[in-house]
């Protein structure tokens, strides 16, 4: 249904290990079992000694700081190398095409990041699927795309909630936005439709607007060992 | 029976000695003696909170370098960058007296949460700057090991003032600093007002600024909780009572114990009450038109603030509007609920002894200018309110910041009139920045010191709402 793109596609490095980052901002993502016990022998020690306290508030600032460094591209050009740390040498002969589609899937952009995006008058599509420090404040921040973006897809961005979804109203050339998959909106049927009202020329997907809601008697399972109906 | 016990032990003669008096001076004045020995001990250890014989670790310490008054946002936040910016780990010993841990009255939870750069004042845009960019990287600033992120729950949607006829210069000028300092905002005309907001009714208004980036709402509590989580990481000690008379004793919740604090210096930040800290420490005695009888010009005012339910209102991008006259109202949640209130005018001041809400001003002076100006608000029905006090400068409605020039060392970060959780963030580290290196750094705030009182330099916000 997308129409192929002629122009260039700058597509984010696979495998960013960037996300494990997350796991040490204290239980955002799920710790796996056997995680938990050093976990909680960790936490033992950081209760009972300031100084593994400290160590531990160290290795955290750092992890923040390297987030910071990646975005720091800032009134320069936006280079990123592949997954050797080279760069493309054709890159070089594209510089006055227009950027029409940017794909920053699992990318470790951030609200500094995002600033590059400005400079790119023409963008049609972007794609920031599964971005990790992608945030309410970062989506108020896309407001300078609204002349020319149609397509933009959110899916499995984990801080994203309809807060930030409401300050997409600025994009009225959107005709296509992808809100699935956002654990941090509380009610996604209901924001599916406040979005819609909010964008009418927008087809907003992603959403199936049955869950949530509850079966009806007859529809339940008839799996009588469990006491809870699914 | 005891004087007959001591009569008869009189009466036996000088064969018999008084228990104690071998070797001549000690008597039985036990307490009187322990006192002094503690005089004497505590002269010769300077800066020992030693208390062998009874527990104290209710009170709060006997000696403190800082005592922060006031357990607020902006109490919080000085008590953050003092020890954020202190020169070595441990340096400055820090202490944080509330009288009521429950904040059931305090400014900073009672507030509506929003942040907005749309000020008249180049330093007030600053703050705001500031405190925008901390609230967006909060998690770094106030991260605590193994504690959850925080979730401020901000919304990025912006604030919409709108101008009459009359104000519509004045509010280009405001705009054209906003923009001139960094903040993002542009100016709209009715039309594209109609085109953008189709629910607003926009008679009587000429010209609309509305801020695009770091302007909207946010939970205060949750920025409480957090300043608070991180500043007991970070080792500032944490005292819930109330400060009384001039040697800077602190009197403990229900009970009648006092404790004495030595300290350098006192941080004045106990918001709608701080005319009555400036008090204890003389500011304000002497005669008046001199700098000693000039008094701290920041009184409570109570305002409400009213939640309604409206079906059709507006939708879910809708800014905090703020009106022609004086009415805000903003959305809260999926649900269309709707938070707003008004200033009321001098004449119509509420009495600030009590946190009662009059629900006959929104009927009379609130919901007529609503339903003016958006007409899906003609029908709605309230379905709570509360009111809270705004630290009002009587003087010129901005915030005192620094130290007073004759009582040098008590600092002042009180006074905002409304917009201090907004721009607590940049105050405190203005406060600290005074305080450790002698002069403002980052944000200049030497228009914001006390001396104006007395200079009479007004210095004029016109948005405040």
């Amino acid at each position: 249904m997308a129409a192929p793109w002629r122009s260039l596609r700058l597509v984010a490095p696979i495998g960013n290990r960037s996300t494990r980052g997350i796991h040490q901002l204290g239980g955002a993502v799920d710790p796996e079992s056997s995680q938990k016990k050093r976990r909680t022998m960790l936490q033992y020690l950081s209760d009972h000694f300031y100084d593994v306290e400290f160590l531990r508030g160290y290795f955290l600032q750092n992890k923040m700081d390297k987030v910071h460094q990646k975005n720091r591209f800032r009134d320069k050009e936006w280079i990123r190398p592949d997954k050797y740390g080279h760069f493309s040498q054709e890159f070089w002969n594209f510089s006055e095409v227009p950027v029409e589609a940017v794909d920053a899937s699992d990318c470790a952009i951030n609200y500094e990041g995002l600033e590059n995006l400005h400079l790119l008058k023409e963008l049609q599509s972007l794609s920031l699927q599964r971005c990790p420090h992608m945030d309410d404040w970062c989506l108020s921040r896309l407001y300078p795309l609204a002349d020319s973006l149609q397509e933009l897809s959110l899916a499995g961005c984990p801080r994203i909630s309809e807060r930030g979804l409401a300050c997409l109203h600025h994009l009225q050339n959107l005709r296509r936005l992808d809100i699935s998959n956002l654990p941090s909106v509380s009610n996604p049927g209901l924001t599916q439709i406040l979005v819609e009202e909010m964008l009418p020329n927008c087809k907003v997907v992603g959403v199936n607007l049955a869950e949530g809601l509850k079966l009806g008697p007859e529809e339940q399972p008839q799996d009588t060992d469990r006491p809870i109906p699914a | 029976m005891l004087p007959r016990v001591l009569s008869l032990g009189v009466r036996r003669g000088p064969l018999t000695r008084r228990p104690g008096t071998l070797r001549g001076g000690f008597s039985l004045d036990w307490e009187e003696k322990l006192s002094e020995i503690k005089k004497k001990i505590q002269s010769v250890l300077p800066g020992t909170s030693l208390h062998p014989l009874y527990d104290s670790s209710h009170l709060p310490p006997d000696h403190s370098d800082v005592v922060i008054v006031g357990g607020g946002v902006l109490g919080l936040s000085v008590a953050y960058w003092l020890k954020k910016l202190e020169k070595q780990r441990g340096a400055l010993r820090v202490l944080v007296v509330e009288r009521d841990l429950t904040y059931s009255q305090a400014s900073s939870a009672l507030s509506l949460g929003g942040i907005h750069q749309q000020f008249s004042l180049p330093e007030n845009i600053h703050l705001s700057l500031f405190s925008a960019s901390f609230l967006r990287n909060i998690n770094e600033h106030l991260a605590v090991v193994d504690a959850p992120p925080l979730d401020l729950q901000f919304n990025p949607l912006g604030y919409l003032w709108l101008a009459s006829e009359k104000d519509a210069a004045a509010m280009e000028n405001n705009v054209k600093v906003q923009r001139q300092e960094g903040a993002k905002v542009c100016l709209m005309s009715p039309d594209q007002l109609r085109n953008k907001f189709p629910w607003i009714n926009t008679e009587g208004v000429a010209l609309a600024s509305y801020g695009m980036e770091d302007e909207g709402w946010f939970d205060p509590w949750c920025l409480l909780q957090g300043l608070r989580r991180k500043v007991q990481s970070m080792g500032v000690l944490f005292c819930q009572g109330e400060v009384t008379r001039e040697s800077e004793l602190v009197k403990m919740d229900n009970s009648v114990e006092y404790q004495p604090v030595e300290c350098a210096l006192v941080i004045n930040a106990a918001g709608a009450w701080s005319a009555q800290i400036a008090a204890l420490a003389g500011i304000g005695k002497g005669p008046p038109d001199t700098l000693q009888g000039t008094k701290l010009p920041v009184e409570p005012r109570k305002r409400y603030v009213y939640v309604w339910h409206c079906p059709q209102g507006p939708g879910l991008e809708s800014p905090l509007v703020a009106d022609t006259s004086g009415t805000y109202f903003r959305r809260e949640g999926l649900g269309s609920n709707y938070l707003g209130g008004r200033s009321p005018t001098e004449e119509e001041e509420p009495d600030p002894e009590n946190l009662e809400v009059d629900h006959d001003f929104f009927q009379d002076k609130v919901w007529p200018h609503l339903a003016q100006r958006v007409p899906a608000f003609e029908t709605l029905k309230v379905q709570n309110a509360w009111a809270g006090y705004y630290d009002y400068n009587t003087f010129d409605q901005n915030g005192v910041v620094g130290p007073h020039p004759l009582v040098v060392n008590m600092f002042f970060a009180t006074g905002f009139s409304g917009h201090g959780l907004q721009q607590a963030p940049g105050v405190g580290r203005a406060v600290a920045e005074m305080i450790l290196e002698g002069r403002f750094q980052t944000i200049n705030l030497d228009s914001f010191l006390f001396s104006r009182f007395y200079l009479g330099e007004k210095i004029q916000e016109d948005n405040i709402i």
